[in-house]
């Protein structure tokens, strides 16, 4: 068996696995803040489960920051050597007749996806990880929403999150139906799998500016 | 039709091409598009200026020769069809029409429009093909049952004419719908299955050293192949290279 990362297709293969992987992750994030609307126990608690738990903690978060990493990694060296196949441009191309924008613009979707994962890792898990293991401090299952709640007390910030859920739209409206060309779907399934790619596509980013809007307004009506 | 013809020169593969702009006058609408440039060249030779350099072969969308960017749109402004297949119809009088060639690093410039696709060749040879001796001694194939709908793919797969519009058209200059039409009508059929791992893995590999880009599923070479040969195919090649990659 000699499955490497040499082959294009191979490492096709491979970006649809790890976007894949890191849908499930934000299939399971967004479960989890959405709670926060509605309970803020069931928010507390599932939020301190996710932060203590040995297994999460340190064999999942690990694979996340890897399934992370390889994705952009992989996804800019792909771009670099697409870029390099054509030395010289056309004068004129009409791409735009035959095919859309976002699956054009693949990069510039993920770099500001990008961008907001190192300001939401500067928001929520610096701190997280200076709390447990830096400044060890004693753990307190129901600071998650009160913290929650401050961060989203800016409406600057609120703005960045919710341009950047609509960034994220558009690169799961591509990639997430893309992934399963890539996997080698056969065609009878492309109906379906486009049309949950479409509704999920909306769906999950829609609802992550929704939590982020109602607790900007909820806290400013409150205080 | 009186028309504005900006078209790519190059002298030849070391130098460096430029537009120029031509201007051509009495064009019929019926004339195909490789018609109207045989009259400017017949303009331009009158005049003692080198002729505009193109592929050209069976005029009949089956070669697969006449390869040219027009107006941004490999094959031009038409779906399902080669460059000699074009009609001047397709333009309005006073249009202003880009002609260049295919680009792709893998494609460089021999002069002018036409362009060295001997990259597809190189693919070809590291795979596609059925390895039978065929001197007399094999089975007649019609005697091997097929299921029709395997047929039927194998035969859509095996009308590319390895135009290179897929290439042409696809933003990263991928091969990758070339490949696996050449793939999959062999995979389809109890014939090329004898071969299928060895010429999966040769293939891709060919294409990988040739220097083609990586396929982003953009689906623009399905919509611009003259032969409209389907990203189902591209989906089977992966198939094809990961299972094969498994037996390797």
């Amino acid at each position: 068996m000699g499955i490497k990362l040499g082959s294009s297709i191979i490492r096709k293969v491979a970006m649809a696995l790890s976007g894949l992987f890191l849908i499930i992750f934000l299939t399971q994030h967004f479960i989890i803040n959405i709670t926060s609307v509605f309970n803020k126990n069931i928010f507390n608690m599932l939020s301190h489960f996710m932060g203590n738990n040995f297994i999460i903690q340190f064999i999942f978060q690990p694979i996340l920051i890897f399934g992370v990493i390889f994705h952009f990694v992989m996804g800019f060296i792909l771009e670099w050597q697409n870029r390099n196949a054509r030395s010289t441009n056309y004068q004129v191309y009409d791409n735009s007749s035959n095919s859309s924008w976002v699956s054009r613009n693949m990069i510039i979707s993920g770099i500001v996806v990008l961008s907001f994962l190192a300001l939401h890792f500067y928001d929520f898990w610096i701190p997280e990880i200076k709390y447990k293991y830096i400044e060890s401090l004693p753990a307190n299952p129901d600071r998650y929403y009160p913290e929650l709640i401050h961060k989203f007390k800016d409406p600057i910030k609120v703005i960045i999150y919710c341009v950047s859920f609509v960034f994220l739209s558009l690169h799961l409206l591509h990639g997430f139906a893309s992934s399963f060309r890539s996997l080698g779907a056969n065609s009878k399934f492309y109906y379906s799998i486009n049309l949950f790619t479409i509704v999920y596509s909306i769906f999950i980013p829609l609802g992550f500016c929704f939590i982020a809007l109602y607790h900007l307004l909820i806290s400013n009506v409150t205080h | 039709m009186k028309l504005i013809l900006k078209i790519w020169r190059q002298e030849n593969a070391n130098s460096v091409g430029k537009i120029v702009s031509y201007e051509i006058d009495e064009i019929s609408p019926d004339m195909s598009f490789l018609e109207m440039l045989d009259v400017l060249n017949e303009e331009l030779m009158l005049k003692g200026i080198d002729p505009i350099a193109f592929d050209h072969d069976c005029r009949e969308g089956i070669c697969g020769s006449c390869s040219m960017f027009i107006n941004g749109q490999a094959h031009g402004p038409d779906r399902y069809i080669t460059t000699c297949q074009l009609h001047m119809r397709k333009f309005k009088d006073g249009d202003t029409i880009y002609i260049e060639p295919f680009r792709a690093k893998t494609f460089p410039v021999i002069k002018d429009l036409v362009v060295d696709r001997t990259a597809f060749d190189r693919i070809q040879h590291a795979g596609g093909y059925i390895s039978v001796n065929t001197s007399g001694n094999t089975q007649d194939a019609n005697t091997i049952p097929i299921e029709k709908a395997n047929a039927d793919q194998a035969f859509d797969a095996a009308t590319c004419i390895g135009c290179g519009a897929c290439v042409a058209t696809c933003k990263n200059s991928s091969a990758m719908l070339y490949v696996s039409a050449k793939v999959s009508q062999f995979a389809l059929l109890p014939q090329g299955k004898v071969e299928a791992t060895d010429r999966v893995i040769n293939m891709v590999k060919q294409m990988d050293e040739e220097g083609f880009g990586n396929c982003t599923n953009t689906g623009a070479c399905e919509i611009e192949c003259p032969k409209a040969i389907s990203l189902d195919n591209i989906a089977r090649m992966n198939r094809e290279l990961v299972k094969a990659k498994f037996k390797k």
